[in-house]
């Protein structure tokens, strides 16, 4: 792990008091948040709750209007952002996208050492042979994969991801959880944030819950809770117990169609 | 040498023999080539109707320096300037527009022009030349000066190749990543700026957008790689550059028409062809998710 923590502490990246805003219009509200090495958190939170916003106040594109936003030293960030972030059509190759993120080098050409990473890296995340693939060519999941390998390419100590499972398959929703996993395991610390209470956030060990401001941090079962969620995102929501896993129900379009009503009824 | 022979005897190689033409053919080639190149990136970021403005809001700074007496280069040159660097601060506004705000800006210094020739038309360039692009216009100092901005613009797309790349494909990351989008765009708008400037007395204020699209547009029919089609493009906007002078010679019309007329040509053959290709080989499915996905370390 490279760096040496903000101001000793040990920390990647603190947010003090941080409030982030576009022109005078607040989106994000004094917010404390520390990300220590190793760490996988998820943020949650409804629609135009500040998630991106978080994550770009973090990365250092968007600057704090008050408060504090401090990166350790030397600590690189790699960013996944959403998919449909950018045009698919667009003529690159798998390969020329993952080394989009090559530092020093100032030729137009990738080093032999480059390319050989490129591949281990495309190898690792599955997708092997398919360096010379124009990107359009490729399923969403593998799509998100370009990216996750443009964004591991240098080694960050700190991965950021902006729903990384958004659109994507069920399938492909599990594999992406493994990999973050995986990538987590060697020592990565990783960030994302996501609407899928269920399929995603319940999975990860320390979430986040964010509307404009953070409302709760902790384990799972301890923020996936009525009070809470129903803070978050303004909508009575019940959480059930499925395996050991919190599982979120919407109470408000439970039986709404009728035929939940009509089989409790029955 | 019986090609060369036949040549001659045809009188194929008559313009050849001027050296306004040997000139015009120079400049031709390196206008078309350096508009190619640049016009990937033109494209690539929806910038064609900037390019387009940026033409004519140089016509009128070129006309104001005839007017005041100052060389075109120096004149047309710090308009095109001042009007690169306020178009790209524009499109980064979203407030009024960008289209809409371009259109007032360059469209106005494009009147400005047509106005004062009205009143001078004795002064400076000619109006036809400077609008259609003529082979008339082409001095050895042109040759000069179009050579010297290929090659500052090349190099420098060589050198700032991975951040116009990236900025190009996926600013947002760009940005994250430490390239400075701001800077990268303003570098891409001055390289614009100094290229539409350069050819404009070969390729015409109106048909110099032109230039700049159509030989992007038809690499990017041939490829799916990125930087195929920077070589493919402004190895297509050369050929188009020379054929199409050298056809203005014999049709008797402006060079920009001829040239701009070539480069059509290309556009359409190559889109018959690939469509036709297209409907021979549909295009690929998505490919199947790999078996067995790699989880362990590698």
């Amino acid at each position: 792990m490279t760096g040496t923590g903000v101001e000793g502490g040990g920390a990647l990246v603190r947010l003090e008091r941080a409030t982030f805003a576009y022109g005078r219009s607040p989106v994000v509200v004094d917010v404390d948040l520390t990300l220590q090495p190793g760490q996988l958190v998820g943020v949650v939170g409804p629609s135009g709750s500040g998630k991106t916003t978080l994550l770009k106040g973090i990365l250092g594109t968007v600057r704090p209007v008050a408060g504090s936003a401090t990166r350790g030293t030397g600590v690189r960030i790699g960013y996944v952002p959403q998919v449909d972030s950018v045009s698919w059509s667009f003529p690159v190759t798998v390969e020329q996208v993952v080394l989009m993120a090559r530092q020093g080098r100032r030729l137009p050409w990738a080093s032999a050492g480059e390319r050989r990473d490129v591949a281990a890296l495309l190898e690792r995340l599955g997708m092997v042979g398919l360096g010379r693939r124009h990107i359009r060519d490729l399923s969403g999941g593998q799509q998100q994969r370009v990216f996750l390998a443009r964004a591991l390419l240098d080694s960050p100590p700190l991965l950021l991801l902006d729903e990384p499972t958004s659109g994507v398959d069920i399938r492909t929703r599990h594999e992406i959880l493994h990999l973050l996993a995986e990538v987590h395991g060697d020592g990565t610390t990783v960030l994302l944030t996501t609407h899928d209470l269920n399929g995603m956030a319940a999975h990860l060990p320390d979430l986040i819950c964010l509307n404009r401001t953070i409302l709760a941090r902790g384990r799972p079962h301890d923020v996936l809770v009525p009070p809470v969620l129903e803070r978050t995102f303004g909508a009575p929501l019940e959480v059930l117990d499925h395996m050991g896993l919190p599982l979120v129900v919407d109470r408000s379009t439970r039986g709404a169609l009728g035929w939940g009503r009509d089989r409790g009824s029955a | 040498m019986n090609l060369v022979a036949a040549l001659v005897a045809a009188d194929l190689l008559e313009p050849f023999r001027y050296g306004f033409v040997r000139n015009g053919m120079v400049v031709a080639v390196l206008a078309g080539g350096l508009c190619g190149l640049l016009g990937v990136y033109v494209t690539l970021r929806s910038m064609s109707y900037i390019g387009h403005g940026l033409s004519h809001a140089i016509f009128g700074g070129a006309a104001l320096g005839a007017v005041a007496g100052v060389s075109y280069f120096v004149a047309a040159g710090a308009w095109g300037l001042v009007s690169a660097l306020a178009i790209g601060r524009v499109t980064r506004r979203r407030a009024i527009g960008a289209d809409a705000a371009i259109g007032v800006v360059t469209t106005a210094s494009f009147a400005l022009g047509i106005a004062l020739k009205n009143r001078l038309p004795q002064s400076g360039k000619s109006t036809e030349a400077l609008l259609f692009g003529s082979i008339l216009g082409v001095s050895p100092a042109d040759v000069l000066i179009v050579a010297g901005t290929c090659a500052l613009v090349g190099a420098t797309v060589f050198l700032r190749y991975r951040a116009l790349l990236f900025t190009t494909f996926d600013p947002e990351v760009a940005h994250a990543s430490g390239i400075s989008t701001g800077r990268a765009d303003t570098l891409l708008m001055v390289l614009l700026a100094a290229a539409i400037l350069a050819c404009m007395n070969v390729l015409g204020v109106t048909l110099i957008a032109a230039t700049l699209v159509i030989p992007a547009v038809v690499a990017r029919l041939l490829t799916s790689s990125f930087s195929t089609m920077l070589w493919l493009s402004t190895l297509i906007g050369a050929a188009a550059g020379g054929i199409g002078m050298y056809a203005s010679y014999f049709a008797d019309v402006s060079s920009g028409a001829t040239i701009v007329l070539v480069g059509t040509a290309a556009f359409l053959v190559t889109y018959a062809a690939t469509a036709q290709r297209e409907r021979r080989q549909p295009r690929a499915a998505p490919l199947p998710q790999p078996p067995g996905l790699t989880l362990s370390k590698p």
